[in-house]
């Protein structure tokens, strides 16, 4: 991971990953059987990437096909390096097809992803390989052991399509200090706590109403189902208004298909997106905690040093080394915000682009029904 | 107003606009007793040939609905709504209207109106008047009489009803319909002493009739069964449309949120505020859209019960048919049994059990000149039954004739009126679809700016 400002600033210090082995090292020839299982991922060393030394088990074979992009970008795009600005990306990764492997102990899913990158560490421009949520969970928690002073994406697991239940939120925080009470928060971190709690609380509020949308949609889509075919009914027991009594049945059942595809976008596409950005801005809150707390014991230090009433003109080393830890949490933070902002405001911007196109979509699509059926009323009938 | 079409079933049909005036004797049977009354209404106060009312075009509107308190038949106090009838001439030449009479009316009274009708012209399916009271209510509509937007739905019927009777051909030229128009006291009396209210047949008499008659023409048997159909498909129809305005109502309404949201939500933000602001403004835009729309749409629903209730009308004209065809049936089964008594009174053969032939067997047979008699009344009888049957049987025929020839013009009139009524909800639904992708591009401009 390339660092955030431009001046880096010595940090705790990353631990060589080397010395940590992967959960699944012990047990990597597991059988596979079942009709549609994968070979499970082979450790291999494989060269680091960026300028730290972190070691990603990479395993399978490069892609011959190129994946096709995933629909939901927002969920599928794990971004590791900076992108502030539009500035270009030379990294693009999809998480997709998940599949079922049934093994003798266990069954889990993994999913396919699909690297594709034009730097320089990669050996190939596109790797493809199938990892399960365990995979991920190890990366994550060696990525905040590395790195703890930047944002690490919340591991959200929500519950779509057979993925694994939520994880919890706020695991980055066992890993801070404890035992340390922070006086104040400086200002501008305030202000981002406080952002932080209003934003969330909105998007909550446009979670409810969106929901309550789309609840009152489905009742307005059952009624309709009914409507409909009455006017059949009607046309029924009708001579020369049989046809136009008809084709308002059959355009009203085109608005109703129509609203249902309506409701299953809004369902499957944007809830989930929005979701996901309540739990982002939670994890975004615990990383304030955590630099809470690295201030509150850089502050306490200092208070026991003060009051040892050493007449030392120098700072006690572990003092210095808990302030370096602090500056540089808050510059990471400060900078993680900011792509952070970015980021949500490019995605808002798209899914409520989305939202409106769907709307868009669904009212073109109902004009072009009840449009047609115009010639079919106004017709005149020849025989009498 | 209408021109009744050229047909040979329907000479017996006057052409509008003619005046009023039964010397034609091609007349007399069609109208009969309407002719009748109409001579007798007619002295004193003039012809209406004298007005030469049905010369010139007329042109009928409801225009306004007052409250007015007033006492009732038992003196209490009571409120009601009272409607300005007000009625033009206009001239040919230059279309300019002059108003000629204006009076206000209240529902009960359109009711009298058409209760008259209906007796006086059994074998016309008489235009309906709007509901009494409010139903098929969707929730924010009210079911109060005296709620304004009830009361202005039922003015606009009302002179929808007025217009439908005023372009009939025949019901145009009935004397109390005009007196109805310009004659603001002393109408409800008028009307009463014309009787109608012992003329009309009871209802038990009718229902008996439907289930007991044996012969009734088959296109009315039709009719009625369908009109059935059309009273039950229209309901369900109209129950089902206020859920989904219902509905349609609660998917807009729930929108606003999103502008409260936004708004609540730009003032966190810096670049994206404006963009959620002005979208959060669209968004408020399209809840209250649905207001219009809907109120629009109760108009359709105005339509479709307008047939609703022209259904229960249709009924009347076929129950009629059955009473009268009952009625001639039980005539000629009465004739006959005479017919059969005078036969076994004349040549002695007792072929049919009755109490006289019993009471002759155990008590002695009659004297020739009782029998003599008794033959004697029943050829009376027997001649009064016959000359009955045969008016009856003529009257028959000309409701049937008359009746279709007014249900065939119903019929077109529906078509039309119904297909007009589809296109323009038709028309409806396509605003409502462009005000949506107007809305929704309008927001989807705003975020793009965020």
């Amino acid at each position: 991971m390339s660092g955030g400002p431009p001046r880096a600033l010595p940090s705790t210090g990353p631990h060589s990953l080397r010395d940590m082995p992967h959960p699944l090292a012990g047990s990597s020839s597991e059988e596979a059987v079942g009709g549609d299982s994968t070979p499970s991922p082979d450790l291999l060393m494989a060269r680091s990437f960026g300028d730290k030394d972190l070691i990603l088990p990479n395993g399978g074979t490069p892609a011959g096909t190129s994946s096709p992009a995933s629909s939901s970008s927002l969920l599928n795009r794990l971004q590791l390096d900076d992108d502030i600005d539009g500035e270009t990306r030379d990294l693009f990764v999809t998480v997709d097809d998940p599949k079922k492997h049934v093994c003798t102990m266990e069954t889990y899913i993994t999913y396919r992803i699909t690297t594709k990158s034009t730097r320089v560490e990669f050996d190939l421009p596109e790797y493809s390989v199938r990892r399960r949520y365990q995979d991920f969970d190890w990366l994550r928690n060696k990525l905040e052991e590395s790195q703890p002073t930047h944002l690490i994406p919340d591991l959200n697991a929500y519950k779509k399509q057979g993925m694994a239940l939520l994880t919890r939120v706020g695991e980055s925080v066992k890993h801070v200090t404890g035992g340390y009470k922070l006086r104040s928060r400086p200002l501008e971190f305030a202000a981002i706590g406080d952002y932080l709690d209003t934003f969330a609380l909105k998007l909550g509020t446009i979670d409810r109403i969106a929901q309550r949308i789309i609840k009152e949609e489905i009742e307005y889509l059952v009624e309709l189902r009914e409507y409909g075919p009455v006017y059949s009914t009607w046309s029924a027991i009708e001579g020369e208004l049989a046809e136009p009594l008809e084709g308002v049945s059959a355009c009203i059942g085109n608005c109703s298909t129509a609203l249902e595809e309506l409701t299953d976008n809004m369902t499957e596409d944007f809830l989930p997106v929005l979701r996901e950005y309540i739990l982002y801005s939670d994890s975004m809150k615990n990383v304030l905690k955590k630099r809470d707390q690295v201030q509150a014991e850089y502050e306490a230090k200092l208070e026991a040093v003060a009051l040892r009433k050493e007449d030392r003109p120098k700072v006690p080393a572990d003092v210095e080394k808990c302030q370096d830890r602090m500056e540089c949490f808050n510059a990471d933070l400060k900078a993680d915000m900011e792509r952070w902002q970015s980021n949500k405001r490019q995605d808002f911007r798209q899914l409520l682009m989305g939202m409106a196109d769907k709307n868009i979509q669904y009212y073109e699509k109902c004009l072009m029904a009840w449009e047609s059926i115009i010639p079919l009323l106004q017709e005149k009938q020849e025989a009498k | 107003m209408e021109q009744a079409a050229s047909d040979p079933e329907r000479q017996l049909q006057p052409a509008p606009l003619e005046p009023l005036g039964f010397s034609d004797p091609g007349l007399e049977a069609a109208v009969g007793e309407e002719a009748e009354r109409s001579r007798e209404e007619g002295t004193g106060d003039g012809m209406m040939t004298e007005n030469n009312f049905w010369l010139k075009k007329i042109e009928i509107s409801v225009s306004e609905a007052e409250k007015r308190t007033g006492r009732n038949a038992m003196n209490m106090q009571e409120t009601y709504t009272a409607y300005l009838i007000e009625t033009r001439s206009v001239e040919h030449i230059d279309g300019q209207s002059v108003l000629t009479d204006s009076l206000w009316r209240r529902y009960s009274e359109f009711e009298l109106l058409r209760s008259y009708l209906l007796v006086y012209y059994p074998h016309i399916v008489v235009p309906p008047l709007p509901e009494k009271r409010a139903e098929f209510v969707w929730h924010k509509l009210s079911a109060d009489n005296m709620d304004p937007d009830f009361v202005e739905r039922r003015r606009i019927g009302l002179e929808n009803f007025l217009l439908r009777v005023a372009s009939h051909p025949i019901l145009c030229k009935d004397k109390i319909f005009y007196l109805f128009l310009t004659q603001e006291g002393n109408w409800k009396e008028t009307v009463n002493e014309t009787g109608f209210q012992l003329k009309a047949d009871s209802r038990l008499k009718a229902l008996n009739a439907t289930f007991r008659v044996k012969n009734p023409d088959k296109r009315f048997t039709e009719l009625k069964h369908y009109s059935d159909e059309l009273q039950s498909v229209i309901s369900h129809l109209l129950r089902v449309r206020a859920r989904v305005a219902d509905r349609l109502y609660g998917v807009y309404k729930v929108h606003g949120n999103y502008g409260r949201v936004f708004s609540e939500w730009s003032a966190i933000e810096k670049e994206m505020g404006d963009g959620l602001q002005s979208a959060g403004h669209h968004m408020d835009v399209y809840a209250s859209s649905i207001d219009d729309i809907l109120e629009d749409e109760e108009h359709y629903a105005d339509q479709l019960k307008e047939y609703l209730f022209y259904a229960e009308a249709l009924r009347a004209v076929c129950r009629k048919h059955e009473l009268m065809q009952y009625d001639l049936e039980m005539a000629a089964q009465d004739l006959a049994s005479k017919k059969q008594q005078c036969e076994e009174l004349a040549t002695g053969t007792v072929r049919t059990f009755s109490l006289k032939g019993m009471t002759t067997k155990l008590f002695g047979q009659e004297t020739p000149e009782q029998r003599e008699a008794r033959i004697k009344v029943l050829e009376e009888q027997i001649n009064e039954g016959e000359q009955q049957l045969k008016s009856k049987n003529l009257e028959g025929r000309e409701f049937v004739k008359n009746a279709w020839a007014d249900i065939e013009r119903f019929k077109e009139q529906k078509n039309h009126d119904l297909k007009e009524a589809l296109i323009s909800y038709a028309v409806m639904q396509i605003s409502m679809c462009k005000k949506g992708i107007q809305v929704w591009t309008n927001a989807k401009e705003c975020f793009s700016k965020m």
